[in-house]
């Protein structure tokens, strides 16, 4: 019987508040090193945290989102260890009382949905950054120090590198909608940390290992299905896992061990007495719920039903906030769903995936400037070739209007018979053996005059009209 | 000594205001009196250039029409856990030696902006664990009224100068008795106010839960203006109080039907005869001025000393963590590693009661002993706080001596462990929060001793008004 | 209760501190002697018994999320025992 591999996730979310965690120095990436830093964030003599309310109800909305219990009262802890990322050495982090518990995240797998349950999610504070110096050394900046974080803890309930993957996703989507966080890899602003185990089926979970150092969601799935295998292959020898910490190589697609459960520090939390604990009201917890925008689960069910929308595509649309938000705007402008679905779901859809490694979703599209092309489309003005036109030109940023795009790159679409007429006589002269074939029955040959029209026109021609004048010619 | 020392914070403070003297001549007069009894050692860092300077601008400001400020012109000193902008700030570590905050506590600020002119830092227990003075880097500070005996601890140079006329009002911290144990030793009033009447941001942290900055002076009025002064809601620490002290003078009569309670179990432990005489001679005195006094039972302060001691040396072992040899302070010569720099550093610039207390700190806080002590010790400092809260039910103050001994010599306990046990009649009051002075008594013998005042959470004018009644 | 010098030697490594085989022995004995004192607190019973997180104060305003200056790379620094290219400089950290 094979092994089932287990999965766990702690995932870190840096939030975006304007002002650190417990300080007011700015919570704001620099490449200049220790320029937000204050007493309080560099841990100076006699320096007290002032917990940030902001980060409390970023902290609660997260929770809110995954559906977690918001505690009433929580606490904040002091995690004791020395590392030069870490001035005060100790970290203000939750342990007993954290500010959500519970909670759960559906995601979509091949059977069908899937709910994966939390843990919880506390807030802490970030540690700062090392930097290796060439010169030999490492250079401690304290810019992060302090930056508020949420870590999000999974039971172990995802089964695969793929679930895990997905969980990552759509988790990622939920955060952003939001709005609490960026969710950056590339830049750290959501990090995650990886724990595998693999078990027989009805039997307990086996020892676990946890992965460090994931710098994409495709390194996590790498990491996994890398882990899962170097298990596997050491059960099957007889061997046994070593409970232990990794860090992940992405460039050897390998882990190698970082520590093992021999020297795993004794963390020594304890109440952190600066702070008192934090209790949070009914009335303020529902008023953060009231604040928070609809989230993508339900917003698929309102384009199923308010627009008629299939659920694969409503499910689509609504994925990342930035396409439905565009998506919304667009319906408010123009009242036909179902056109504008078809263009995101085909052409912007298509453009977002050609820019894959950009980690957020961007439309460069003014939502009254693209549907009122999507109007003119329809009215026949344009057509379909000249549509797409445009479309680019937009995509490229061009600032021009529909009107001024048709007017300069002559696109209106040619619906006058009379000037058509020429051009069709003229071609209809010129190709007699096309002519003959017709003629002769070959219905088909209609389609290369059709062509030949476009080509003449530049694509401008109505093709509706070009199909019953030229009927006409020919016969 | 110039006769302008022996005058009131107070009238001093007027006195300058009004231009009968200057800010700097009583600066100066101040600085000369430290350098006559320069051999108590009292001070770590005397800022002798930026005094005059100040004294000199404050007075300038006087005669330009100038003269809002609380303690206008007047010489303050400061312990030196405060951190005092470009002024050496050490808690009396090596490990601090030579650092320089490039900022100011709020109570330094506070001072600062009541027109104080700090003449230095005052010499103390290192990171204030101590009750005798003796841990200092810096040395020990000598009683003023008797060199041979300790001036008590852990703010010994604070009491010591106020004792001896170098200033007219000092900061300190308690912790356990920090403030009035020396007090109590050197003969001056010290008021350790209710945790959370004044910022801890820009103290250094000895037991975050229990450290509280308060006043030494030489007399009842003087410690509580000089409170009002440092007192006050502060943004950047969150266990700051919403309303500071307000001073009220003190008219010099007990309200009506006042209730004193007196705990049997500390009566008991007196060890000094002239303790014991003249804290009779105090409920008498409280007595006569028409107070009840009523004899109260309080089994459960049988157990402050290990609550007290697990829960402060474990928040100080984390509160320490932070001087690693890496952002300021001393780092060892040539680590090997990281782990070396740590490893030497903490070695070589940390002293052995700083050691002891950390290592106990870590013990109670490590795995495996977590709920057995530090846990454990929280669920009885609410014990204790409960029965404290509940006398304060039907007492207006409680009234114990300071310290169950006068000023002892140096050298004098035989282990850590006697040393902490003399903090007993102390600690209850930092274990509660409570309000807690130390009047001075000089009536039994050679040595003054200390008569401890207790009040109620937010209740330091029934405590000053005991006091006045107590003073003479 | 007892300290053995491995308990001592624990403890030290956790408060990152080195002992010399002399300092182990007294430690040991002091710290032994110290936590048998603590153990009195075993005489009470507190299974009923919330811990303190706060003798004074229930709740507190907590900070709006306003930016306030930070300090200044220069002043930060000043103290630094080791510093270079405007961050703090530690022995070289290998993970």
């Amino acid at each position: 019987m094979d092994y089932i591999t287990v999965i766990g996730l702690e995932v870190h979310v840096e939030l975006n508040t304007a002002s650190k965690v417990f300080c007011g120095c700015k919570a704001e990436f620099s490449s200049e090193p220790n320029i937000h830093c204050c007493p309080r964030c560099t841990g100076m003599p006699g320096a007290l945290p002032a917990l940030n309310r902001k980060a409390v109800e970023y902290t609660v909305a997260a929770g809110l989102a995954l559906h977690c219990n918001i505690s009433r009262f929580s606490t904040f802890e002091r995690k004791n260890y020395f590392y030069p990322d870490l001035p005060k050495a100790y970290q203000i982090s939750q342990l007993e009382y954290p500010l959500c518990v519970g909670g759960y995240l559906d995601i979509k797998t091949e059977a069908g949905d899937k709910r994966i349950n939390l843990n919880r999610i506390h807030l802490e504070e970030d540690a700062g950054k090392l930097v290796h110096a060439a010169s030999g050394g490492t250079y401690v900046d304290y810019n992060r120090g302090s930056i508020p974080l949420i870590e999000i803890v999974t039971e172990p309930d995802l089964r695969s590198a793929d679930e895990a993957l997905t969980f990552l996703e759509s988790l990622k989507s939920v955060i952003k909608y939001t709005g609490i966080s960026d969710c950056r890899m590339e830049q750290g602003t959501l990090r995650c940390d990886v724990n595998v185990s693999l078990c027989r089926p009805g039997e307990p979970y086996g020892t676990r290992t946890e992965m460090k150092n994931l710098a994409s969601f495709k390194a996590a799935h790498r990491a996994v299905m890398y882990e899962a295998k170097r298990q596997r292959e050491i059960l099957s020898d007889g061997g046994q896992i070593t409970q232990e910490t990794r860090r992940w190589d992405d460039v050897k697609g390998k882990s190698f061990t970082m520590r093992t459960k021999e020297d795993a520090q004794d963390y020594r939390y304890f109440p952190d007495p600066d702070i008192l604990p934090i209790k949070l009201s009914g009335e303020y917890i529902e008023s953060i719920r009231q604040g928070l925008p609809m989230l993508p689960g339900v917003r698929a069910r309102l384009y199923i039903d308010k627009y008629k929308l299939p659920k694969y595509d409503a499910e689509v649309l609504t994925a990342d906030k930035e396409v439905a938000d565009f998506f919304d705007a667009c319906v408010r402008l123009y009242d036909n769903p179902k056109i504008i679905s078809n263009w995101v779901m085909t052409d912007i859809m298509r453009k977002l995936k050609e820019n894959k490694e950009a980690e957020d979703i961007f439309i460069p599209l003014s939502p009254d400037a693209f549907t009122q092309m999507l109007k003119l489309l329809a009215a026949e003005e344009i057509n379909q070739n000249a549509a797409k036109t445009i479309f680019e030109a937009y995509w490229k940023g061009d600032g021009r209007s529909p009107a001024q795009l048709i007017e300069e790159l002559g696109l209106a679409q040619i619906s006058d018979s009379s000037a058509l007429e020429d051009i069709l006589k003229g071609i209809v002269a010129a190709n007699p053996n096309a002519v003959k074939d017709y003629r002769a029955g070959n219905t088909k040959a209609i389609a290369y005059f059709v062509g030949q029209a476009m080509k003449a026109t530049k694509g401008a021609a109505s093709p509706a009209v070009v199909n019953g004048l030229i009927k006409k010619l020919l016969e | 000594m110039d006769g302008i020392l022996k005058k009131s914070l107070i009238e001093v403070r007027d006195m300058i205001k009004t231009g009968k003297v200057t800010s700097l001549a009583v600066t100066q007069a101040a600085l000369r009196r430290v350098d006559e009894t320069a051999s108590l050692n009292a001070f770590n860092y005397v800022c002798r250039e930026q005094a005059l300077a100040r004294a000199s601008e404050i007075d300038a400001g006087i005669a330009a029409g100038k003269k809002d400020g609380a303690l206008l012109g007047v010489p303050i000193a400061v312990k030196d856990n405060l951190c005092t902008e470009g002024i050496p700030t050490t808690a009396s570590s090596a490990i601090l030696e030579g650092f320089i905050p490039p900022y100011n506590a709020t109570v330094t600020e506070k001072l600062l902006g009541a027109g104080a002119v700090i003449i230095g830092k005052t010499n103390m227990d290192e990171f204030a664990m101590g009750s005798s003075n003796e841990t200092s880097y810096f040395g020990p500070v000598l009683n003023p009224r008797d060199n041979t005996r300790v001036p008590g601890g852990s703010s010994g140079g604070s009491a010591a100068s106020v004792a001896a006329y170098q200033c007219y009002g000092a900061i300190g911290s308690d912790t356990g008795g920090s403030i009035r144990q020396p007090a109590a030793f050197c003969g001056v009033v010290g008021v350790k106010p209710t945790y959370g009447k004044v910022s801890r941001y820009g103290g250094i942290a000895l037991a975050s839960s229990f450290d509280q900055f308060g006043t030494f002076a030489r007399s009842v009025d003087d410690a509580a203006y000089l409170l009002s002064v440092i007192s006050g809601h502060d943004d950047r620490d969150m266990t700051s109080m919403k309303d500071g002290y307000v001073y009220k003078k003190p008219d010099g009569r007990l309200p009506e039907g006042f209730r004193v309670a007196v705990p049997n179990e500390f009566v008991e432990r007196i060890e000094d005869k002239s303790v014991r005489t003249a804290f009779s001679a105090a409920v008498g005195r409280l007595t006569a001025a028409g107070a009840e006094v009523e004899y109260v039972s309080m089994p459960i302060l049988d157990y402050s000393i290990p609550t007290y001691y697990i829960l402060i040396c474990a928040e100080a072992t984390s509160n320490l963590s932070r001087y690693d040899g890496i952002k300021y302070g001393k780092r060892a010569k040539n680590p090997a590693d990281l782990l070396d720099l740590y490893e030497k550093t903490r070695t070589e610039f940390l002293g052995v009661e700083v050691k002891r207390r950390l290592m106990l700190g870590n013990y109670a806080l490590s795995s495996g002993y977590f709920d057995a002590y530090y846990r454990k010790a929280q669920k009885v400092r609410t014990l204790i706080r409960n029965e404290i809260r509940a006398v304060f039910g039907r007492a207006d103050v409680i009234l114990t001596p300071t310290a169950p001994t006068t000023a002892f010599g140096f050298n004098a306990h035989s282990g850590p462990l006697e040393t902490y046990l003399s903090d007993i009649f102390t600690v209850p009051a930092n274990l509660a929060g409570c309000a807690a002075m130390s009047v001075p008594d000089f009536g039994a013998g050679a040595l003054p001793v200390g008569i401890q005042i207790m009040a109620d959470i937010s209740c330091e004018d029934k405590m000053f008004a005991a006091a006045a009644a107590l003073e003479r | 209760m007892a300290l053995t010098i491995k308990d001592v030697e624990h403890v030290a490594k956790l408060t990152r501190i080195r002992l010399t085989a002399e300092e182990k022995e007294r430690y040991g004995t002091e710290l032994s002697s110290i936590i048998g004192y603590f153990d009195k607190l075993n005489e009470l019973d507190t299974s009923n018994t919330e811990i303190t997180y706060n003798n004074i104060l229930d709740v507190t305003e907590l900070r709006a999320d306003a930016v306030e200056p930070s300090l200044g790379r220069e002043a930060l620094l000043t103290n630094a025992p080791e510093k270079a290219e405007g961050a703090f400089l530690v022995p070289s950290v290998v993970e």
